[in-house]
């Protein structure tokens, strides 16, 4: 057996080695409060000036002289557009990772697998310039404007002008956006459900749809949550991609009227307005304020991600979270 | 662990000499700072490679990150100089006294559609633009237009408004000329760099609201100059201010409506927070324009890192570019100054002092910082019984 020598003072390094970590995990709480503390005090003025109406209201006017603020147009288009893309991406990056994990042959398996990372790797701003400048003429002439010509007089959903920059559009991409994210954690949580269990399902004489729902979803369902509150994170916080694409309507013509109405998102209205905004001023507080509500909003969805897969896992005692 | 330390140590006694060489060769060169408007950049830019070419030792280094970022930095006092589109708010005035206001460029705004089998030349007055982007004039063939426009045959289809999205001294502007020529925009809308849009759709930048109107059939909006001409975009023509013609804008008749102004613009340090240049008489001139500032202050020594010598080349610098880099101007579709502004800027530029204390330089700091670094390192590795050297 080989003897570790140890040189020097090794409780000195010891100790250097504890602070060291002290600090690291130090870090990450530091910048979390002295975020909350910059946006607090920052959006003080808006809150002490419009109070609740800063939550509720839709008037936007930065104009010196008239000025009144409310975000709820922006609260709302946030969750309209994070939802549709969950709606579109959920299910399809189910699918993807329910093929690749297991239904596609080998070879294909490790080629579309490494392409759907690959995805996940493409920023933001290239999915927002494809949405602009191809995306947008495809879905707005053949599926908006079939849509609207079809229903648009009798289903408010689909009323409106359809003009490509909208609450629609921003979605689909959004929901392109988020599908790699999504599911190539969902492919590694279903890889990593034990072969046994598959196996055991199969001895019973289950088909494959059979194996996949009772042995591969009732063990992965935490993991699988989780992927898509992943997923859920970057819809609501995407700024570039939806800036480029929802139309940016500010106030009351914000609140999302229909499907191809232009909206707005805290994010987008943030990264529209924030540069040209005087220091100091309640329009720059009140585009803090709309930070403090996405901060608040990503805390929230972090916590009820968080129930869920308490949840889910205290049902399915046994179960592993991968 | 003793051998990284012993490599740390040496790092920092090679890296001590070279700082101090450094900042001692450096005496003779300069990077003059600046920040703001992202409109002038490509100015900015053709400025920083040719002034380069004319003085090797000084650097331009500006940052486009937007108007009001750039008066941001300028009330923190870490740039030279701040360039805007928009002049200088009271509020903002009260943040950063001493602020001499010097126009550099002129950027003229146009009413940009897509009208197919339409070409430029459309005829529209102040309060038709208005009354087209407050939503109260919705159809192409409004009598409104039809009547300003007899030989045209205007299609029965919907204006598609399009806005800009984000803060801009585009819509500053816009906004501005359409509360002078109809007051009920004043009232109902207002005037700034973000103002509460009734209608349209929204596009960040110069560059998205060009190409809403460039993709969408029978869409209106209101554009920068140079982005019209690049993009080959159709628009209208403006009626004066005197009334008697509508004018095609160009870089000539943007100039001729900043001429007309340039008697009433107050002095470098005064207030500017009222100047509009918008709607000035002259047959020739068009009516939708803005001038583009540099701000800079007064006494330079209040500007963090600026010493004697450096505000002296910030001054040749601004002097070159208000003479000299004005002949870049009209080849980048920018509107060259008149010369009545140009005479205006050299009396504010004259007003540009250094007064006060030099701030210490770079270089004899940073030596101390890192003497004292090394000297606690040994210190403490003395003291903590790190040995440096092993003993054999």
């Amino acid at each position: 057996m080989e003897t570790v020598k140890l040189r020097g003072g090794s409780p000195l390094y010891d100790k250097i080695f504890k602070i060291g970590a002290a600090i690291a995990a130090t870090y990450v709480l530091a910048i979390i409060v002295l975020i909350v503390v910059q946006l607090v005090t920052n959006s003080y003025q808006i809150w002490a000036q419009e109070g609740i109406s800063f939550l509720i209201g839709s008037d936007w006017n930065a104009v010196e002289g008239s000025e009144s603020y409310g975000a709820a147009p922006y609260i709302i288009g946030t969750f309209v557009t994070a939802g549709l893309a969950m709606l579109i991406g959920v299910p399809l990056s189910m699918g993807i990772a329910m093929f690749l994990s297991e239904l596609a042959p080998k070879f294909l398996r490790s080629i579309l697998s490494f392409i759907v990372e690959l995805l996940a790797a493409i920023p933001s701003i290239i999915y927002g310039l494809w949405g602009l400048f191809v995306f947008r003429t495809y879905l707005l002439n053949w599926v908006e404007t079939p849509l609207n010509n079809a229903f648009g007089g009798s289903f408010w959903l689909f009323s409106g002008t359809p003009f490509g920059l909208d609450i629609f559009t921003a979605s689909v991409v959004l929901a392109i956006m988020i599908i790699p994210t999504i599911a190539s954690i969902s492919r590694e949580i279903m890889i990593a459900v034990p072969n046994s269990q598959r196996e055991a399902a199969y001895m019973l004489g289950a088909t494959k749809w059979e194996v996949f729902k009772m042995a591969v979803v009732p063990y992965s369902k935490s993991g699988l949550v989780g992927a898509s509150i992943l997923g859920l994170g970057r819809a609501v916080g995407e700024t570039m991609a939806i800036t480029m694409l929802i139309g940016n309507a500010t106030g009351q013509s914000a609140f999302p009227s229909s499907l191809f109405s232009p909206g707005q998102t805290l994010s987008s209205i943030i990264a529209n307005e924030f540069p040209e905004a005087s220091s100091g001023s309640l329009h720059m507080a009140a585009l803090i304020g709309c930070g403090l509500i996405l901060f608040i909003i990503a805390i929230v969805i972090n916590i009820v991600a968080q129930l869920l897969v308490s949840r889910v896992l205290k049902t399915h005692q046994g179960a592993v979270l991968v | 662990m003793k051998k990284i330390l012993l490599a740390l140590v040496f790092m920092l006694v090679l890296i001590m000499p070279a700082t101090m060489l450094h900042a001692s060769a450096q005496t003779q060169s300069y990077s003059i700072t600046g920040a703001g408007s992202t409109f002038v950049f490509p100015l900015m830019d053709t400025w920083r490679v040719q002034y380069n070419n004319l003085h090797s030792n000084i650097q331009l280094n500006y940052q486009s990150i937007g108007s009001g970022a750039g008066i941001k930095l300028l009330e923190q006092k870490t740039v030279d100089f701040a360039a805007s589109d928009a002049p200088l708010q009271p509020s903002e005035q009260a943040k950063a006294p001493g602020v001499l206001t010097l126009p550099e460029s002129i950027g003229g705004i146009t009413i940009s559609y897509n009208l197919p089998g339409i070409d430029k030349g459309l005829k529209l007055t102040g309060p038709v633009i208005a009354q087209i982007f407050m939503g109260n004039i919705t159809m192409w063939n409004d009598p409104a237009i039809a009547n300003l426009n007899s030989g045209i045959n205007l299609p029965a289809q919907k204006i598609e408004i399009a806005h800009r999205s984000d803060g801009s001294g585009t819509t500053y502007a816009f906004t501005d000329y359409l509360s002078k020529v109809y007051p009920q925009w004043k009232t109902v809308v207002g005037q700034g760099k973000t103002v509460p849009w009734p209608v349209g759709t929204g596009g960040p930048g110069n560059a998205g609201v060009a190409n809403i109107v460039k993709t969408t059939p029978y869409a209106c909006g209101y554009v920068e100059l140079a982005y019209v001409y690049q993009n080959n975009m159709t628009y209208a023509f403006v009626q004066n201010a005197d009334g008697n013609a509508f004018v095609e804008p160009t870089l000539d008749s943007v100039a001729a409506d900043a001429a007309a102004a340039s008697t009433n613009l107050p002095a470098a340090d005064g207030d500017w927070s009222k100047v509009s240049i918008v709607n000035q008489p002259g047959s020739n001139s068009y009516p939708i324009s803005t001038l583009t500032y540099v701000m800079v202050y007064k006494d330079l020594s209040q500007v963090s890192g600026e010493t004697q010598d450096k505000s002296q080349e910030v001054i040749n610098f601004l002097n070159w570019i208000i003479h000299d880099g004005q002949q870049y101007s009209s080849t980048l579709l920018y509107v060259p100054l008149p010369n009545s502004i140009v005479k205006a800027d050299e009396q504010g530029i004259a007003q540009i002092q250094f007064g006060g204390s030099t701030v210490p330089e770079f270089g004899p700091i940073t030596a101390l910082v890192f003497t004292i670094a090394i000297i606690s390192i040994i210190a403490v590795s003395a003291k903590t019984g790190l040995r440096l050297v092993s003993k054999f």
